[in-house]
């Protein structure tokens, strides 16, 4: 399913009424994902009546209004490091955008960040609402392996990698909690529509944090948001 | 316990796949060719979702360490127990001790190796099959021991079939992708004309192929990604996203393969080739 295609908070929580609503229906074998203006709804195990699902969904849209159900919607504050043992590109990225780290740090963490899509890894966050002092193209050569939790800048993106991998963002620090743990009942804390701000620890809460972190005792602070 | 005394190129435990976990960024992962899965499981009278051993161009040896029925499928790697050569699709019969070892690589690219009871490793998210970082490892290490349960006596219902492989097929069907119409009539000439080939850059991931059509220029926002979707970059290189592949990418989606062309083409290795049919 596709909306307009524009990068704006009304058409994500258009998508996400949608959601609910589908998700109410309770039918077995459907997964969805949002990514910024799309809906993939996938069903693996069994035959689809391409018809059939398809009334369904629109007239589940035309009825998208009426669902109650909301889901709770959270803002996560999460830790970054950005010293420069982790910020491996922090002075570069802050001479470029003609700002001090300190600058380049504080504007970093005063915005919350939408959530608009997870995907491409597990746990990978497409976050928007990136100021533009911010913007800054991607590394002209991509590195071939960037550290799990490295929190890059490209372009009018934001992130934190999930895992070890190829990537070609500036990287300005590290987040030393797992976003994606494959070890609990809810792998993934965050949901699309939810809201992320970053702050800045010492390396000495960093690496406490890790180890938090690693045996899965960190508990990320959240804060309702009204619906 | 099944020990591994050598793992071979790429060796790993897979089930149908890691399902309900789309909207957290995990790919369905699964064996690449179900077709060939879904026969071994079924000559050996086991759950479709029975988890076997997926073997790619080069074969593991292993040993048996209790009596138990296997089914080998899909890719012929000139398998032999204790020595003696084996079939595929044929129910045999291993006692405590045997060696399974596999040799010369005959036809496709992936062979499946299926147990009696499936293979007991550990689920993680609901499957057992191997996806880093979601399961500890990858693939399957030397030295390895893998569970099954122990059966002594099975009658199966048919003990053998004799079947033309479904992967020696030249051409995929698919069907148009979301953004098919931004193809101009020279892309779609091209698309729909040239043989494509395997590049070295093929794996569960993705298959890139090795020829390009004319690029582009149209930029879209990132959406889902499924098996067997046809990415499109710029460049006019074609990317297969297959099971591990990503859930969500932002390169163009021209094409779809149906479900029985990501089976032919999980059975493609570098330098083979096949051509698109539009369904």
């Amino acid at each position: 399913m596709e909306w307009p295609n524009k990068v704006e908070e009304s058409i994500l929580e258009d998508i996400l009424q949608f959601v609910e609503c589908f998700k109410a229906l309770n039918l077995p074998n459907w997964e969805m994902s949002a990514a910024y203006n799309s809906l993939t709804l996938v069903n693996f195990r069994e035959e689809v009546d391409f018809e059939n699902i398809n009334e369904l969904i629109l007239e589940c849209y035309s009825k998208r209004m009426d669902s109650k159900v909301k889901n709770e919607r959270f803002l996560w504050k999460i830790p970054v490091c950005y010293n420069i043992d982790f910020g491996i590109d922090i002075e570069e990225v802050s001479k470029t955008l003609k700002l001090s780290v300190k600058e380049l740090i504080e504007l970093h963490t005063s915005f919350e960040y939408m959530v608009y899509g997870i995907g491409f890894l597990p746990g990978f966050m497409y976050l928007g609402g990136l100021p533009e002092a911010l913007e800054i193209p991607r590394r002209k050569e991509p590195r071939l392996s960037v550290a799990k939790g490295s929190v890059g800048l490209a372009s009018k993106q934001t992130g934190i990698y999930p895992q070890d991998s190829p990537g070609g963002w500036n990287i300005i620090g590290s987040c030393p909690i797992p976003i994606f743990n494959p070890k609990l009942e809810k792998p993934c804390f965050v949901n699309v529509g939810d809201k992320i701000q970053f702050y800045e620890i010492s390396r000495a809460e960093y690496d406490l944090r890790k180890i938090e972190g690693e045996v899965g005792i960190y508990k990320p602070e959240k804060i309702a948001l009204d619906a | 316990m099944l020990k591994v005394l050598k793992s071979g190129f790429f060796t790993s435990i897979q089930d149908l796949g890691r399902f309900g976990y789309r909207d957290m960024g995990v790919p369905v992962s699964g064996a690449m060719d179900n077709n060939s899965v879904k026969k071994a499981n079924l000559l050996l009278d086991n759950e479709p979702d029975a988890a076997v051993m997926e073997i790619t161009m080069t074969g593991p040896t292993l040993l048996f360490e209790a009596p138990t029925f296997i089914c080998l499928s899909g890719a012929y790697l000139s398998p032999t127990l204790n020595n003696e050569p084996l079939d595929n699709y044929k129910v045999i019969k291993v006692l405590k001790g045997d060696i399974l070892s596999y040799g010369k690589l005959v036809n496709g690219f992936r062979s499946y190796l299926a147990i009696k009871g499936g293979f007991q490793t550990v689920k993680v998210l609901e499957s057992r099959s191997q996806y880093f970082p979601v399961t500890k490892y990858r693939c399957l290490k030397d030295r390895n021991e893998i569970d099954f349960k122990e059966t002594v006596s099975f009658s199966p219902t048919i003990s053998e079939i004799k079947m033309e492989s479904h992967f020696d097929l030249d051409y995929l069907e698919v069907y148009k992708g979301p953004e098919f119409s931004i193809l101009s009539d020279n892309q779609l000439a091209a698309l729909f004309s040239k043989t494509f080939s395997v590049s070295k850059e093929n794996n569960r991931m993705a298959y890139q192929l090795s020829e390009l059509i004319e690029g582009h220029k149209t930029s879209m926002l990132t959406s889902g990604t499924l098996p067997g979707t046809v990415q499109f970059t710029p460049a006019g290189r074609l990317i297969i996203l297959m099971k591990d592949g990503q859930t969500t990418g932002g390169y163009p989606r021209i094409l779809q393969l149906s479900e029985a062309s990501i089976n032919v083409l999980a059975q493609k290795k570098f330098g083979d080739t096949f051509s698109f049919k539009l369904l």
